[in-house]
Order: C-alpha cells, then structure tokens, then sequence
C-alpha cells in the first residue's frame, strides 16, 4: 500500500510540472486583468518547437542535453512572442478576451499539428532529459523518491512557485501588474502605463506556457503529436480560479489535479473492474466540482478581468 | 521636490472637443493658503479644466504659471512633479491591496527594479497621516474600508506623494453629514500649508471652505470673487442662470389609509450578512416618506426586497392588503407598484434600446402596445412623442439610444414610464442623485405631484435637503433597522445627522 502510495506521488510530481507553469502563467495574465484561453494553443507550439531541436539535431538519436536547453529557450522565446502577439489583439485593440483566446488556442494547436507533419512527419521519440538525483536527499526513504529523484526541469519549476510569489507580491512590477488587473483607471492616475503593463504580463505568462509545453514533449513525453496538450491549457486556466490567483494555491492545485490523474491511471493498471471511461473522467469531474464549491472571493480576485482599458470612456 | 506654491494661474484656457466648447477662454488664479471653490452644473467644464491642470488633457489655447513661470504638463507625472495632486470624485483604489501598497504604487522612491521597500512607505503613510492628523491603518485592505476612510486614504496618498496643491473633485458626494462636518475641518487646517482646489455643487460646503469661488457655466467663468460676499442663493443664481427654488412640501397632508406596511423584515445582503434586522415601517396613501441614511444601512436590500429583487428571509411586506414578499417582480409590479432604482443605467433602462423601448418596457405585451404578440408602432410612438414632451426630456427623438442621454434626461425616461403607468404606489431610490439643479426641481415637482394624487412614496436618499424638503415623514435607517419615525416639522438637519450615525435618542 506504502509503496504504491509511493509510486504514485513520485509520478505525480513530476507530471504537475507543465500544469503549474502553465498556470501560473495564466496567473499573470489574469491578475493583469487579461483573460488568456489561448494558452492550450500556447503549449502546443512550445511543445512543438521544444521537441524540434533536439529532433532535427540528433534525427531522434541521442543528442547533447543543450540542444534540450535550445529548445526549452526557443519554446519559450516563441512563447513570449505569441503573448505579444495576443497583446496586440487584445490590449491594443480591445478585442474581446474570450472569442480571441479561442482564436489563439486553435491557430496555436492547429499551426503545430502542421508543423510537425510538415517538418517531422510520423510519431518519432527523442531522447529526452535524465533524472538527477539529488546526492543524499534521494536516499532518504519514501521522501527521496517522491520529492529528490527527478529531472532538473522539475526542481526549477517549483522553485519557480516561491519565486512567482516574491515577484508578485514584493517587486514593484509585480505591485504595477495587481494595480492594471484590479482598477486600471487608478494605475493609470499614479502614472503607471496600463498597456505595457499588460503587454508584459503577457508575455511572461506565454513564455512560461511555451516552457510548459516543451516540458510535456521533451521531459515528459518526449514525443509530439497532435493530442500531446489534450485540453492541459484549460485546465490550467480552471486552476487560476481554483488557486484564487495566488502562486501557492496554485501549486496546491496541479498537484491535487494530477495526483487524481495518476490515481486514475493506477486503479486501470491495478486491474481493477472499474469502468476506464468513468476513471478517465475523475480528474476533470473534481476540477469542476471543487470549482463550484469554491466561493467568489471578490476581496483577491482582479475585479477588472477581462475588460480592456480606455483611459478616455468612463465606465 | 520643489518649493512652496505661492501663486497658480490658468489664462484663458480654451478646449474644444468635437462638436463642443469645453471650455471657453477660462482663467483662474489661486494664492497660498488659499481654498477656490469651482463650482457649476454638471456639464460646465469643471473636471475638464481640472484634467487640463493636471495634464490628462491638453489646452487647445491658454498657459498656466506656477509663481509666475508658464509651465507645460504632459502627463500627471508632471503634474505630480511640480507639487499638484488631485483627489477624484471615483476614489482611485485598488481594492485588494493594502493601503500601504496603494500608495506605493505612485511613491518611486521605494522601488528598485527587484525589490519595493514596503516599510519605507508603511513609515511616509504614518508620518503623513499623523502630521495632518488623517487616521489611516496601513495594513487594512482598501476593501474593508468605509467610503469615509477610503476618501481619508486618498487624501493621505496624494499628500504622501508630495502635493502641496490639493485638487479636490466633489469630495463629499458619497459621505454622511458628519463626515463631511471632519472632512471640512481638516481641509480647513491644512490650508496653513497648502492651497486647494476644490469642486462642489453642494452650497453649504462651498461657503463653509472656501475664500474664493469661480462660477462656471457652459463652459465660461461667469462669476469669480469673494465667498463672505455673496449668499448660497446668489451663488445658485449664478450657476443655473436663473434664480432655483426648490419646491418644498408645504401642502396640507392628507394621508390616507396605510397602503405599505412592513414587519420585521430580515434580508440579507450579497456577503450573506443581515441586511436588514426586523425592520418595521408603514407608509400611508398620500404621504411622502422619506428614507434617511447613510448608504450601505441597507437601503438597497430595503428597495430590492419590496420589488421581489431580494429574498425575504422572514417578516412580511403587505400592499394594499395583500403580502408580497418574494413574489416575482412581475406581480409586484401587476400590484401596482412604481419603482425608480438606484442605478438608473443599469437597472432603470436597458441602455441600448431606444427611448420608446424603454417607455414600455414593463408593458410590451399588453393593448395598446401589443396585439397578438405583435409590437403596435404606431401606438407606441403616439405614446412615446406624448411621454417626451410632457416629461421634457431633452433627446434627438424617440428612437434615439436611452443610455446615450445625460444623467437627468435618462431619469426624466424613467419618471415617466414610472408615473404614467399609473402606480398605486412609488418607491423612489437616490432619484436625483448626481444631476444638476435644473433636473432636480423637475423630479421633486413630479415626486410632490403623485403626492398630491394621493399616491403614497417612500423616498430614499442620502442628501438631507431633499428628504426635509419633500418628505411628511422621516425615517432614519441605521444598520438595518429604523431608528425612529420623525414628523416633518420635529426634524432638523442636526437631529437626523445624530440619528444616522447610530445614536439613540432618549
């Protein structure tokens, strides 16, 4: 019992990592008062590009790990860019949030797919990157499996988590960026640019959607297909609500999410009778009953999520 | 930071915007030590010069001089620099931060790229608040704060910010008679170390605080001088450009049988907190009763809990003999019931649709503007021209866009449709609430007109003239419940304020 408790929880972390940093992504955009669901589309072309490098380097044999590194920079490069991109859209133009989120999701998905079949072809794996274990710690019991026997993108996405905090909550961009998300008529009187500030937070929310796109084809898969993302974009914009927008939450969060995952794909492993379509749907069932018990918070939520700003109409 | 301002002027300020002079060859002059009160009717030009001062808006014509030396603001940064700061009639807060970081937000000295120094503001929020005797807590989020504390920490966050030339747009819109009496005092005491600017179109405050006073209308100064000159009346003369007596209720009363009657009603609020604790109140046919109090006592769950918009959690409300707690509003409004809501452009029109659509809106599928499911144009245009001009609302015509109206045109759409439905009864909230002298002479003439066709009204309001001036009846409300029930003659401005604030009588 021990041992698969075990088992499961030393799987289960490091199969968060994609939806943490994509959530937390999203947390920026969000408490920047821009509403991201482009993000799946996001994913999918860091994902793309992140299994492109060391693919098109090695022709699917071992390559060097900093081709791997290449390719997590590139994901998240493009990452960025596509959130400028989304910017320009929604920022600049006032787009509404939601209809060009959507537009981003399937020119994302759709442009990777395509990509993929023109530069790759057929399913082909790459080598991925090896686990590190941490000297001493790995050998504790249980602890060491579950939390020191894994590879090096996942210790620097969580320690990504207190870092997201500190940015948020004790840097003057992360101050600008509650501000915009929450009353941007009173950001722009103390003379702090609305615009930029979103573009920025933008940005930084893609890049970390691009890396966590490269993570899932590079570390986790390591492999690309069509249906690599398979609707992670989503759930990690559900998990900015059910974290309140609060980077700890948030961790708290994937974690429950996947642990149900990997929960669900024991009990099919374990042999159990158990329909698989009921169990496949575990995860998402509690992702959407925990987000309908959890009560509106108005006093953190950024109030002025998904309207765009004009300094000269009065709303 | 730089030195005192001795001397402010603006000359001949002109601004246009398309189709409209918003201001009209403007000068002003301000002086240390000095209060210049601006006042004039919404749509004068007060806010648009004050945007100039502080650079949100550029002059098409005209200069201002800070003691003496022209200067040009591009941005409010400038404005910030050179020692001005304005308060706006929208507290500009962020609502889920501390105060504290509030004010961080615009003080750069404690921010560096990586690090913002938390403390270092925390100290400059106590300095200033102590220093201008402003009680703040730095911690509390702004959301936990009352209006009167927030416009505290607005002040404490512009002067931490280095004003020592305060504009100040309609500072006491949102407050209680005795938080304007503190806030008055305070302004009063800071004037030994800074000037200030300040906009109203509340007389009382303007001759309360300030030296000096410029009068704007349409756009041009028509009057500047001397406040210990010239009288309240005077003053209102000059704003309106003819002379305003507000009507007063000084009929007989006739009040009939009770038609309104409410017994320990127990609603609850949006957070799920008691709204309104076993509040009993009867109004009678005929009467005007008036509903005093400081927002957020529970006036809004009051309105929205008669006109089926609230659950009823226990008590009854009984209308002309029948209960109506949590009936739909369809059947409160089939009861008879006339409602004028808080917001008029959220709850009072549908904005998009066009004035006849609002017109019949409560009535769309009844003869005459119906028949068999089929809207009569004709029938409601006939109404609608008829409505307009009897209700003088001001509009290119009847199919024009509702919420493209001023503030006082669009509640003159919803008297209208309120009153010539007929209504056996009227349930007005906060009806002149930002609108201009001319509006409001109009709405107290048709309040006092249903009232003398026997028509009961509960009016609920937060300005103290209106209730005094139109009401039989007063009804203080505190904390969800009735204070007390004062006669119209046993009521006096002092009086109500004590019993707004929560004090009993003996």
């Amino acid at each position: 019992m021990i041992e698969m408790l075990v088992n499961m929880l030393s799987m289960c972390i490091p199969f968060s990592v994609a939806l943490l940093l994509a959530s937390l992504g999203e947390m920026f955009n969000q408490r920047a008062g821009v509403f991201n669901l482009g993000c799946e589309g996001m994913m999918a072309m860091g994902a793309f590009i992140g299994m492109l490098i060391p693919f098109s380097a090695g022709g699917g044999g071992a390559v060097s790990q900093w081709y791997n590194v290449l390719g997590f920079i590139a994901a998240g490069v493009l990452g960025a860019f596509l959130g400028l991109f989304f910017g320009v859209v929604t920022v600049t133009f006032r787009a509404p949030q939601g209809i060009a989120g959507i537009g981003l999701q399937m020119f994302g998905v759709g442009t990777a797919g395509t990509l993929f079949r023109h530069f790759v072809g057929g399913t082909q794996s790459i080598p991925g990157i090896p686990d590190i274990s941490i000297p001493f710690l790995s050998s504790i019991p249980f602890l060491g499996d579950v939390f020191f026997s894994h590879n090096g993108a996942v210790y620097l996405a969580y320690l990504f988590v207190p870092l997201a905090w500190y940015i948020l909550f004790k840097t003057p961009w992360g101050l600008k960026v509650r501000a915009v998300g929450t009353n941007p008529r009173a950001a722009d009187s103390m003379g702090i640019n609305v615009s930029r500030t979103r573009y920025e937070a933008l940005m930084l929310g893609g890049a970390l959607a691009g890396l966590a796109g490269a993570y899932l084809s590079i570390a986790q898969a390591k492999m690309f297909s069509d249906t690599l993302i398979s609707g992670r974009g989503f759930i990690a914009v559900a998990l900015v609500y059910f974290g309140h927008w609060h980077p700890l939450q948030i961790m708290g969060g994937a974690l429950l999410f996947t642990f149900a995952q990997t929960f669900q794909t024991q009990i099919q492993s374990m042999g159990i009778s158990f329909p698989y379509e009921l169990a496949v749907m575990l995860p998402y069932i509690l992702v959407i009953v925990v987000l309908s018990f959890t009560s509106r918070n108005q006093t953190t939520a950024p109030t002025a999520l998904g309207k765009p700003f004009n300094r000269e109409i009065r709303t | 930071m730089e030195g005192r301002i001795t001397e402010l002027r603006m000359e001949h300020i002109t601004k246009r915007f398309p189709g409209v002079l918003a201001s009209d060859d403007i000068s002003i002059e301000v002086g240390e030590g000095e209060v210049l009160a601006l006042v004039g009717e919404n749509g004068a030009g007060k806010t648009t010069l004050m945007n100039i001062l502080m650079g949100l808006y550029q002059p098409d014509e005209g200069r201002i001089l800070i003691n003496g030396e022209e200067v040009r603001f591009r941005g409010p940064e400038d404005a910030f620099r050179m020692g001005l700061g304005m308060v706006h009639q929208q507290y500009m807060l962020v609502q889920n931060m501390t105060v504290t970081e509030n004010v961080a937000l615009g003080y750069k000295e404690a921010w560096s790229p990586f690090r913002l120094s938390l403390p270092e503001v925390r100290r400059r929020v106590i300095e200033i608040s102590e220093r201008y005797s402003l009680a703040v807590n730095p911690d509390a989020y702004i959301w936990q704060l009352s209006v009167g504390e927030q416009q505290r920490v607005e002040l404490v966050k512009t002067l931490c910010l280095g004003a020592r030339f305060l504009i100040l747009d309609e500072p006491t819109s949102a407050l209680t008679p005795q938080e304007t009496d503190e806030l008055i005092a305070l302004l009063r005491n800071m004037t030994s170390e800074l000037s200030i600017i300040f906009i109203s179109h509340k007389l009382q405050e303007v001759k309360a605080l300030s030296n000096k006073v410029s009068i704007l209308r349409h756009g041009r100064v028509v009057f500047s001088g001397n406040t210990d000159d010239h009288s309240s009346q005077d003053i209102a003369a000059m704003m309106t450009g003819h002379s305003i007596d507000l009507p007063k209720n000084e009929e007989e009363r006739k009040a009939g049988e009770t038609v309104l009657s409410i017994r320990d009603l127990v609603v609850l609020s949006d957070r799920r907190t008691t709204a309104l604790d076993h509040l009993s109140l009867d109004i009678k046919a005929g009467e005007i009763v008036g509903l005093a109090g400081v927002s957020g006592n529970g006036q809004r769950e009051l309105s929205e809990a008669i006109n089926g918009l609230r659950k009823v959690e226990s008590g009854t409300i009984t209308f002309f003999g029948k209960e109506i707690q949590n009936l739909s509003p369809r059947q409160v409004i089939d009861a008879g019931m006339g409602y004028i809501p808080e917001e008029r452009n959220v709850e009072g029109i549908v904005p998009a649709f066009s004035i006849r659509e609002n017109f019949i809106l409560k009535d769309a599928s009844k003869a005459p503007f119906a028949s068999h499911a089929i809207l009569s144009r004709k029938d409601i245009d006939s109404y609608s021209e008829k409505l307009v001009k009897d209700f003088d609302v001001r509009c290119p015509g009847i199919t024009t866009a509702a919420g493209s109206l001023s503030g006082g045109n669009i509640q003159k759409v919803i008297l209208a449709r309120e009153i010539e439905r007929k209504p056996r009864f009227l349930i007005a909230v906060y009806p002149t609430r930002g609108l201009d002298l001319g509006a409001v002479e109009f709405i107290h003439q048709q309040l006092l007109a249903i009232r003398r066709d026997g028509i009961g009204v509960l009016l609920i309001s937060e300005e103290l003239d209106e209730i005094m001036d139109l009401s039989d009846r007063i009804a203080v409300i505190y904390k969800g419940s009735i204070q007390k029930v004062l006669m119209h003659d046993e009521a006096t401005r002092a009086r109500l304020g004590v019993l707004m604030a929560g004090v009993k009588e003996v």
